[in-house]
């Protein structure tokens, strides 16, 4: 078959694939021994695992006296920390179903890791909370379950429960999502591989697919649906979280600009995460031509709207605070641009907005390890940005006899440190066991851009319309 | 039952087998290409009513729960709210909404497709989660001519034909 190339659409996956090179490429990448890269990774995001294991064990153990809090600062690097991964997991729902329900048909390359991405980095979120509790193993108080207190039910009026509720459904409904996503590829990978424990795990979580095309179009069905139930989730999810500040009478949080405010940081923290990602995986599991320089495009350009949207948020809170008249309020911000504390404002707004200008420039964009600088840069500053709410709004007060500093002790920079560690653990996992890119969709959009797509496609249907008996070997 | 190698090949014999009104048992393919539900002629699924009701059943349960834990049963007065401060409430009942609708649409995608852990998938030929489509046709009638649909099929570059009778199963 000639190749003919559209002049309006460029392929998305380049090399001029056939479905059989698809599934031998990315089965490829989980196949073959692991590389020297893959085991540094793994073995280092594993000690960090078990630092972090031990800092979570001995501060359970002692209690959250461990930490650098105090009176005047009692949320700090844990709600920090919390908010951070909840904003990283916001772009794999952002690329698996908004990205879907527009039709970018780009994100067949990357919506399996981003979606893994989500799934991890809401386990790393959720910990956090939980440690918080300073009694985790009343964790289950959370449940509305009748009870010998009373029954005393939780209080449904607070943030902190919808918050439970919002964190507990996006985990639920994320992982079902990303599974349902690899059903297919599971059956792939159980019919080619001829023996041995992956056989085995494929047989049991492919289902028993056979590539029916009644199932297919359920399938499809329920991806949809489960795309359009996922979009307004996870808009939902960043809202509740900003709640847990807005409803408390704190300057610097109490106002209405939270929520659309943490949602569009949550997105640009996390595609920077993506890109982070990606830009490593397309190098060292050899996916260079599923993952392109094309896609690290869009995503910078995702990058630029979402930071742009970030800095509009930074700058109204400014102006907010002083055109309310309010002092307290404005104090806040003074004090977060020129207080103790002004060196991680500065580093939240010069990596926030500053750096991501740089992407508006073509060049910049083609240089993979630029994007992958600043993307690291990008979710430095998103971390501090967290910080910055959290910790500059508490240290100082009404009263300033109460005004007090904050600095993280060993234990909770180990924490932060574990989280890390989990994340690559999970996500180097995911990357030799299971498929990172969504064979079945990948497949379906090899001829986009090539001439033997769509209308082709639709001459034929015409001429098949049109097909009779005597006509029939015929032929194309 | 014809194997194919490529996505128009398949859509084209499918279509004209419909068309010649030979019954389609069903087509495997390795990805969801588009346009086969109409070449099929295959209804659309009726799972988006699952969906609507089950999501309809957890908000309304919640709304109830939520009342009556909070304005009945051990009623607390929280900052001098109102007891039935719906507002506050609508935050649970719409995450627990997308839990239900969520999960049950994709529980009952299992049931209908009955797709089930451990099950052996039943595959028609070798290579349809890979890179090969298959035609299966039922011979319904003394109508179906052996000969024809074979050439038909073959006329659609199919790669391979086959003839199986249908073990009891």
């Amino acid at each position: 078959m000639a190749e003919v190339y559209s002049a309006l659409r460029q392929p998305l996956i380049e090399g001029n694939k056939t479905p059989a090179q698809v599934t031998e490429d990315i089965c490829a990448a989980m196949e073959g021994k692991p590389t020297t890269l893959w085991y540094t990774g793994f073995l280092t995001a594993l000690s960090l695992l078990l630092i972090g294991a031990a800092a979570v064990t001995y501060q359970i153990a002692t209690g959250i006296g461990t930490w650098g809090l105090n009176n005047t600062v009692g949320w700090a690097f844990d709600i920090t920390n919390f908010v951070f991964w909840i904003g990283i997991g916001h772009a794999g729902t952002l690329i698996s179903a908004i990205l879907f329900l527009l039709r970018q048909r780009w994100r067949t390359s990357v919506n399996r890791s981003a979606e893994a991405m989500t799934v991890f980095a809401v386990i790393c979120a959720g910990i956090f909370p939980v440690i918080h509790m300073g009694r985790p193993w009343l964790a289950y108080w959370m449940v509305p379950y009748p009870n010998f207190r009373g029954p005393l039910w939780i209080n449904f009026r607070s943030p902190l429960v919808w918050d439970f509720f919002a964190i507990g459904t996006y985990f639920t409904i994320s992982l079902v999502f990303w599974y349902l996503g690899l059903i297919p590829d599971l059956a792939t990978v159980r019919d080619r591989v001829k023996s041995g424990l992956r056989k085995k795990f494929a047989e049991i979580f492919s289902l028993g697919w056979n590539g029916s095309y009644r199932t297919w179009l359920r399938y499809e069905i329920v991806y949809l649906l489960l795309a359009g139930l996922a979009t307004p989730l996870v808009v939902s999810v960043h809202t509740i979280v900003s709640w847990d500040f807005a409803t408390a009478v704190i300057p610097g949080w109490h106002t209405t600009i939270f929520p659309p405010y943490f949602v569009a940081g949550a997105i640009f923290s996390g595609m920077a995460m993506v890109l982070t990602l990606i830009i490593v995986a397309r190098k060292t599991m050899r996916l260079e031509n599923y993952i392109t320089p094309r896609h690290v495009d869009v995503m910078s350009k995702i990058i630029i709207a979402t930071s742009g949207m970030v800095a509009m948020a930074y700058a109204t809170e400014f102006f907010t605070a002083f055109y309310s008249g309010n002092p307290y309020e404005e104090f806040v911000f003074l004090n977060r641009a020129r207080g103790p504390l002004a060196w991680g404002y500065w580093i939240m707004v010069s990596c926030n907005v500053l750096i991501p200008q740089l992407l508006w420039f073509k060049r910049v964009r083609a240089k993979l390890g630029a994007v992958f600088a600043i993307s690291v840069l990008i979710n430095v500053g998103m971390w501090f940005e967290r910080f910055v709410i959290i910790v500059t709004s508490l240290h100082r007060d009404y009263l300033p006899s109460s005004w007090a500093s904050y600095t993280p002790t060993i234990i909770e920079i180990a924490t932060l440190a574990g989280s890390f560690g989990l994340f690559f653990t999970c996500f180097l996992l995911f990357c030799r066991f299971l498929p990172v890119i969504a064979i079945g969709e990948v497949k379906g959009v090899l001829s986009y851009g090539r001439n033997h797509g769509a209308d082709l496609q639709e001459a034929a249907l015409a001429r098949s319309r049109a097909f009779d008996d005597g006509a029939v070997t015929e032929g194309v | 039952m014809g194997v194919f190698e490529s996505e128009e090949d398949t859509l084209r014999a499918t279509n004209t087998s419909r068309l010649k009104g030979f019954k389609i048992v069903d087509v495997f393919a390795p990805y969801a290409v588009h346009g086969l539900d109409e070449a099929m002629g295959l209804q659309p699924s009726r799972l988006p009513w699952v969906c609507f009701a089950l999501g309809l059943f957890g908000a309304a349960v919640k709304v109830w729960f939520e009342f009556w834990t909070t304005a009945s049963n051990w009623p607390i007065n929280v900052g001098g709210k109102p007891w039935n401060s719906l507002p506050a409430f609508v935050p649970v009942t719409f995450e627990v909404m997308v839990l239900f609708a969520g999960v049950s649409t994709v529980v009952a995608f299992f049931i209908v497709a009955r797709l089930v852990p451990c099950k052996k998938a039943m595959m028609p030929y070798p290579g349809v989660t890979d890179h090969r489509f298959v035609l299966v046709l039922e011979e319904t009638d003394a109508a179906f001519d052996v000969g024809k649909v074979r050439a038909m099929l073959e006329g659609f570059n199919a790669v391979h034909v086959e003839e199986r009778v249908e073990e009891a199963a």
